[in-house]
Parts: structure tokens; C-alpha cells; sequence
């Protein structure tokens, strides 16, 4: 596919909202917008704005786009379907369990599958993917069963999946220290001679998953520098749930994010992060241009966070409910369940297997998590270091040594 | 005494021209590709490119990263010639962030390369210092030993160089405080040359700090010896009267405070102690077992500090051995001062010398 080149068009949206400059004011002043007036045209993109991409609309109405188009069987659509239900089915019991108390904490990605099941199954196996803390739904497409994401929660270990085997990184939880991370590794990529012409088999590309809040640190924007500048195939995906905690887009950007891209040098583009064809096509579309050596490319995936940022805040203090009651409307999963309704892709059948599929996994992620042991002490010194180090090996042997004397003296400890 | 001394440094030999080098001991870099052999008397900043280039010839997945080190060889020219050798690909201009050469290196050790960044000075590792404490540090312990992160983080450290304000600090304690992190100082063209590659050689990341105002004193490298290990300290002079332990840029100071106090008559042991994390203390206490007084030497503010963390074991250690206490000389617990400061600022030989009266006195 040819390089859209919308990208580079000026912010479109909000010029005739805002007023002339007064006469009496300097042009210099006059021509830069009130804080009213910016806010007021971010929340005039809050629909996506015209060069949103959107192949099925909230409706669940299949459209085309110019640039980017998808090619997909029934069966494709309903795998992507089952994906999107299992995730959010494992994230409510999750949700559920922190609220019984069986989980520390718990990062809800609810509102958020089509997005990031979108761009997992846009990944081929040998393309490396760097998450930030919430992307469940990207884990699960990287074959890394829900269980193994409970141990981060419940406090037994910081994940416990192979991050080179399963070609995904660990969990990132201080904001946008990945982004980096995953743009020196495409680099590395690229040295390696895995970025060609778009006809190898072995080319490889490297997604790295942030929020909106995320493209406040320096960490994101000298990942922008350095990608540009080192031509490294990384596509930077930000999923803009709308909200950091409780701070609103207008507390992080003036303009649009995916315009960001722009005064770094590369594209810019933002999709329906609500809609999991658009998604899957233009991450689909960027990996390649990643390993055919157009890299980077920044994808805003416009969505919404449908419950809290974590279980320990409490959304009604910041946001309002019809906020909430709007985006309803838009559910990435209901869209596509009208989609395969209407089309006779799926009948009633293939919807209570996968309901029946996603209460089994409900239940087994519930025992794993109440059955999980807590580590042995020696899990505090294990693998500190690759070469060891003596003073710490002391400290482990006395540390257990003196252990070991509550269990000859019969205590509990 | 003190008193009646000049404030100059002391002109003697340079501390590591009349002692062999120890057999290894398990050192990862075992000899020096490409210039084995050769015997020559040669800067510590000479040492360092000399050992990273070999370093270089000998593995393919080392990378330099870092700010004017490829044209302009670095604003102290330790990388002199290496990009015009390896290319640019393998001697990278960074962009001017640190956190964006420290992050990006993480990635790059992930995908199997032991990049090695150059911080320019030292007072500007600290915009990286999140990517070092938070990323580095860590993710071989969070991934249980499946991710590997062989980083090497250069650093140029210490004053007494007539800077302004940033370019003249001792950062090293925020780093060995971190889990996860080793720390290294080199303090002689020596150990510049061996311990440069076997820190690159290392599948664990390491700070690596230079005294930059020693980068110009000279020694005799035979590049054709064998290393000891690199988390060892040294014991540099044997003596039998007080221990003095230091390292970095102090190790040229307390080497010539040790030679003036033995034209007095005392016999001060003098350790290198090279490796700051971990610390390699059994000869430290060894020798404090004999000597029974202890002075440790350290640019850095004393407070919270390595200096603070040696004082402390050595009184735990060698509690009963101890005829006084443990005595540190160290920079002021200050922001570093302006360039016309300096001198009162840093220990020098007269502080040096007069804690030992003070020790040996008690």
C-alpha cells in the first residue's frame, strides 16, 4: 500500500471555530489561540475528527476507507470476536478478584479490546512488542495465558512469561520508560539486517503500546528523536483512552497526538481504537512499512477507558457519567457482534460457545489465582545479578540461616 | 604536620609502575585482541581507547552510543579514531538526551548488543537516571535471569579539573545503592585498560566511573599480562601502621600521602578498591585486623556514602581490632563548589595526612 499523505496535512478541524483576532491585539498574540479555544477544538475531535480511520462504524456497518481496507473472512471476524469477549471477560474477573481481595491491584482494559486486539493480530510472530501495563489484550495475542498475568497483581513475581520467546516484553509501570526500551531494540533490528525491502521473510518489526499521558514525558518524545533519526522500525502505538488517571487529554496536548508525528518526521495517523478492523488494518499496514525500512510511524488509536485507571481511584470524582453513557454507544465488542448479525456470519449457536468459553476461563482464572503459593524467601536474592555477587550471597545464606532457626524452634514465621 | 606542607601535589611514581599484575582470578577478559604483546607507558585515557577498541575487534556486538564521541572522539577524546575504524553503525552521534542513550541501549542489549554509552560528565547522568535505577538495574531480576542487560555506562567523575557547576561531581553512591547496578572505578592506566573490557565482557550493567583530572597521568601497560578479577580491590602499598582505602581519583593522592608519611616514618597500607559494587572488603578488614586504624578517602560528599558504607562494616567487622575510630576524608556534605573552591573543597595530600596523624595519635 502506498503511503497516505493526508498525514501531512494541516490540523484541519479547528480554524473556523475560532473567533478573529481582536483588533486591537498584537497579530503575534492574536494568532495564537486561548486555552479555551484549544480545548474547545480537542473536544471537537472527540467523534475522532475527519481523518479518524473507521471501517465499522459503531452501528456495526461495514465502510471503506481510501487507504486502508481489509480483506477479511467470516471466520476471521469471529476469531477476532472471541479474542475481544475472552479478554474482557478475563479483565472483569480480575476485577472482581481485587475486589474480593485476592488481587493487590488490578489495570482494567475495559473499552480498550479493539484496540489492542487489533494490533496483536496485526504482529507476525517474529515482531517484538513492548506493553506498558495494560495490555492484557496484546498479551493474550502473544499467546501469554491470562494467568500469567496475576502474579504482577497479587504480588508473587513481576511476570513470569520468556520476554524473547514469547517476542513480548515485561510489564513497564513507570510511565514511558518502554518506549524507549523498544526503540533502542529496533535499532537492533535494523543492525541486524532484518529490515529490507519488504520481500524477506525473516523482516521484523517493533510495536511499543503507551497512553495519552505518556506523550507528556521526555522519555516518549526522545523515543520520537531517536527513531527518526536512526530510521529504527518502530511503530509507536498510543492508545488514547482519553484520560490519565484523572488528568483529560487537554492537561497533555494542545494539538491532536497523532499530529505530534509531524514535527518529528515521520506519520502520524490516527484510527478508531473502538473498532477492531480499522485497528488491525493501519497496525497491519505500519508493521510493514517498519520492516520494508519506512519506519517509525505513530499510531493514535482513539478509544476510551471504560472503568477506573486502576481499581484504587474512583472515576465519578473526574469525569461525568454521560461521558461514559456516550462511549457505551461505541462498545468495540457490540459493533462487531451487530457486524456478524447482520451479515449472518455468526449464528446464536457460535455465540453461546464463545460465552461458554469465556465463563470457563472466568473460573480457571479465579482457582490459579487463589491457589497461587507465595515464592520462597530465597525469591528476594534470586537472579539480582547475572555474575552474582558475593556480599549479597552472604546476606541471602545469613537471611536464611536465620530462617532456618524458627523452623528448628517449632515458630511460624 | 599538616600545616608545615605545601598544598601542591606531591610529584612521585605513579602508583601501579612497580607492581606485577595479580594472575587472573576469573577475569571475563582474559588477554587483549589485537595488541598483545606490547609494553608501553601510556595515559589512562590512551588505556581506555586502547581497551575499548579491543573490546571492539574481539566481539562484533559492542557499540559505542553517546554524544560527539564519533567525529570529535569524545569531548575528553577517549573514543579517538574508533568511529573512523568501526564505522558509523558501531560508534553512534547520539541525539543530546540521556535518557534517550541510556533507554535505547537498554533495547539494544536486549536484542543481543553490548552497547557501551558515554555521559559526558557527570553531573548529566542524571536526566538518564530513571532509564539506570528503574529499567537497568532490573530486568534481570523481574525476568528471572532471561533478559540480559550488559550495559556499560561511562562516566567521567570528580573535580579538579577548573569546571563550572555540573562537570565536576561524585555521583557513585546513587548507583551502588541501587540493587541490580555494578559500580567500578579505575584509577590508573592499568586498570583502565583491563577493567574497560572486562566490564564490556560483563553480562551484568555496569556504571564505569573515570577520574577525568587523571586522564593525562601515565604508566607502563603491558598489554600482553593477565588481569586479575574486576570486582577485587588491591592492596597498593603494604604497611603495617594505619590502612588507607580509597579509589578513583584518590588513588593518586593517598599514593603520595602514603610515600610523604613514610619519609615521617610510618607505615601506611594503602587498597584500591576498584570495584565499589559490590565491595570486595576481606582485605580491607584484613588489614584494619592488623593495622588497627582505618581512613578512607573519597571525593564524594561523606554523608550516605560508599566512604560511610566502609566505616560502617569495617566497625562491625573489625570491631575488637579497632585502636581508633574509623577516620573519613571526603568532600563536603555541599553542592559541589565553583572552580576557585575546589582545592579546599577535595581531599587532598595535607587532609590525607593529617587524618592519619589524627588516627595514629588516638
Amino acid at each position: 500500500m502506498s503511503s497516505p499523505e493526508y498525514w501531512t496535512k494541516p490540523w484541519p478541524s479547528s480554524s473556523a471555530d475560532i473567533p478573529p483576532p481582536s483588533e486591537s491585539a498584537p497579530a503575534a498574540v492574536a494568532a495564537r489561540p486561548t486555552a479555551e479555544q484549544v480545548i474547545a477544538g480537542l473536544r471537537a475531535t472527540s467523534e475522532g475528527g475527519p481523518d479518524l480511520v473507521q471501517l465499522l462504524t459503531p452501528e456495526g456497518e461495514r465502510v471503506t476507507h481510501p487507504h486502508f481496507d481489509l480483506d477479511i473472512p467470516p471466520e476471521g471476524l469471529r476469531d477476532l470476536y472471541r479474542d475481544m469477549v475472552l479478554v474482557r471477560r478475563a479483565d472483569r474477573e480480575c476485577n472482581a478478584l481485587q475486589r474480593q481481595g485476592q488481587l493487590g491491584i488490578w489495570v482494567p482494559l475495559l473499552g480498550q479490546e479493539a484496540a489492542q486486539i487489533g494490533a496483536g493480530r496485526a504482529m507476525r510472530p517474529a515482531d517484538m512488542a513492548f506493553p506498558s501495563y495494560r495490555e492484557h489484550g496484546v498479551a493474550w495475542c502473544r499467546g501469554i495465558d491470562p494467568t500469567e498475568l496475576l502474579g504482577i497483581f497479587r504480588g508473587t513475581d513481576h511476570g513470569t512469561w520468556d520476554p524473547l520467546e514469547k517476542r513480548f516484553h515485561p510489564y513497564t509501570i513507570v510511565i514511558g520508560n518502554q518506549v524507549l526500551n523498544a526503540t533502542g531494540y529496533a535499532m537492533g533490528q535494523r543492525l541486524d539486517g532484518k529490515v529490507g525491502d519488504g520481500q524477506q521473510d525473516d523482516a521484523e518489526a517493533t510495536i511499543v503500546f503507551f497512553g495519552d499521558g505518556a506523550t507528556s514525558q521526555g522519555d516518549v518524545n526522545e523515543a520520537f528523536v531517536w527513531g527518526a533519526v536512526y530510521d529504527a522500525p518502530v511503530v509507536f502505538f498510543c492508545q488514547n483512552n482519553q484520560w490519565a488517571i484523572s488528568e483529560p487529554m487537554e492537561r497533555q496536548s494542545r494539538i491532536p497526538l497523532y499530529q505530534r508525528a509531524n514535527g518529528f518526521g515521520f506519520p502520524g495517523i490516527r484510527v478508531d481504537g473502538n473498532d477492531v478492523l480499522a485497528t488491525l488494518a493501519v497496525t497491519r499496514w505500519a508493521l510493514e512499512e517498519c520492516r520494508s525500512g519506512n519506519g517509525p510511524i505513530l499510531i493514535e488509536a482513539f478509544t476510551y477507558r471504560m472503568d477506573a485507571h486502576t481499581t484504587s481511584d474512583d472515576p465519578t470524582r473526574y469525569r461525568l457519567s454521560d461521558e461514559l453513557e456516550a462511549w457505551k454507544l461505541k462498545d468495540p465488542i457490540e459493533r462487531v457482534r451487530v457486524h456478524l448479525v447482520r451479515s449472518q456470519f455468526a449464528d446464536a449457536e457460535f455465540f453461546a460457545q464463545v460465552d461458554a468459553e469465556s465463563d470457563a476461563l472466568a473460573e480457571r482464572l479465579r482457582a490459579y489465582c487463589v491457589d497461587m503459593p507465595t515464592p520462597p524467601p530465597e525469591r528476594i536474592f534470586s537472579q539480582v545479578y547475572a555474575e552474582g555477587s558475593p556480599p549479597l550471597d552472604r546476606q541471602r545464606d545469613e537471611f536464611l540461616t536465620y530462617l532456618s532457626d524458627f523452623d528448628h524452634s517449632g515458630g511460624a514465621h | 604536620m599538616a600545616e608545615t606542607r605545601s598544598r601542591t601535589t606531591a610529584q612521585g611514581p605513579d602508583a601501579n609502575t612497580s607492581r606485577p599484575a595479580r594472575p587472573d582470578a576469573g577475569g571475563a577478559a582474559a588477554t587483549a585482541g589485537g595488541s598483545a604483546g606490547a609494553t608501553q607507558k601510556i595515559t589512562i585515557a590512551k588505556a581506555l581507547n586502547l581497551g575499548l577498541r579491543a573490546a571492539m575487534e574481539r566481539d562484533p556486538k559492542v557499540l559505542l552510543l553517546g554524544e560527539d564521541i564519533g567525529k570529535l572522539g569524545g569531548v575528553f577524546r577517549i573514543t579517538d579514531g574508533l568511529q573512523k575504524d568501526f564505522g558509523e553503525q558501531r560508534v553512534m552521534d547520539t541525539p543530546l538526551a540521556e535518557s534517550g542513550i541510556i533507554g535505547t541501549a537498554i533495547g539494544l542489549a536486549i536484542r543481543g548488543y553490548r552497547p557501551v554509552c558515554e555521559i559526558q560528565f557527570d553531573g548529566f547522568i542524571f536526566p538518564g537516571f530513571d532509564q539506570i535505577v528503574s529499567q537497568l538495574a532490573k530486568l534481570h531480576f523481574r525476568t528471572q535471569g532471561r533478559v540480559k542487560v550488559p550495559v556499560v555506562i561511562r562516566v567521567p567523575f570528580g573535580g579538579g579539573i577548573g569546571a563550572v557547576e555540573h562537570h565536576s561531581e561524585s555521583p557513585e553512591s546513587y548507583f551502588a545503592h541501587t540493587a541490580g547496578l555494578k559500580v567500578v572505578a579505575c584509577g590508573n592506566p592499568v586498570d583502565a585498560y583491563w577493567m574497560i573490557q572486562q566490564a564490556i565482557a560483563s553480562d551484568d550493567p555496569i556504571l564505569f566511573f573515570e577520574p577525568k583530572r587523571r586522564y593525562q597521568e601515565k604508566a607502563e601497560l603491558d598489554t600482553s599480562a593477565t588481569p586479575g578479577p574486576l570486582h577485587a580491590s588491591r592492596v597498593l602499598q603494604e604497611g603495617s601502621d594505619a590502612t588507607v582505602v580509597c579509589y578513583g581519583p584518590m588513588v593518586r593522592t593517598c599514593t603520595d600521602a602514603v610515600r610523604v608519611a613514610a619519609e615521617d616514618g610510618h607505615r601506611l597500607e594503602l587498597i584500591d578498591l576498584r570495584s565499589l559494587s559490590p565491595l570486595d572488603l576481606a582485605p580491607v578488614f584484613e588489614s584494619v585486623r592488623r593495622t588497627g586504624r582505618l581512613i578512607v578517602v573519597s571525593e564524594a560528599p561523606g554523608e550516605s556514602s560508599i566512604a560511610a558504607e566502609i566505616a560502617s562494616q569495617v566497625q562491625q567487622e573489625c570491631f575488637y581490632s579497632l585502636e581508633a575510630p574509623v577516620l573519613r576524608v571526603t568532600g563536603f556534605d555541599t553542592p559541589y563548589p565553583p572552580a576557585k573552591l575546589e582545592e579546599e573543597f577535595l581531599p587532598d595530600l595535607d587532609r590525607v595526612l593529617d587524618a592519619v596523624e589524627r588516627s595514629l595519635r588516638w
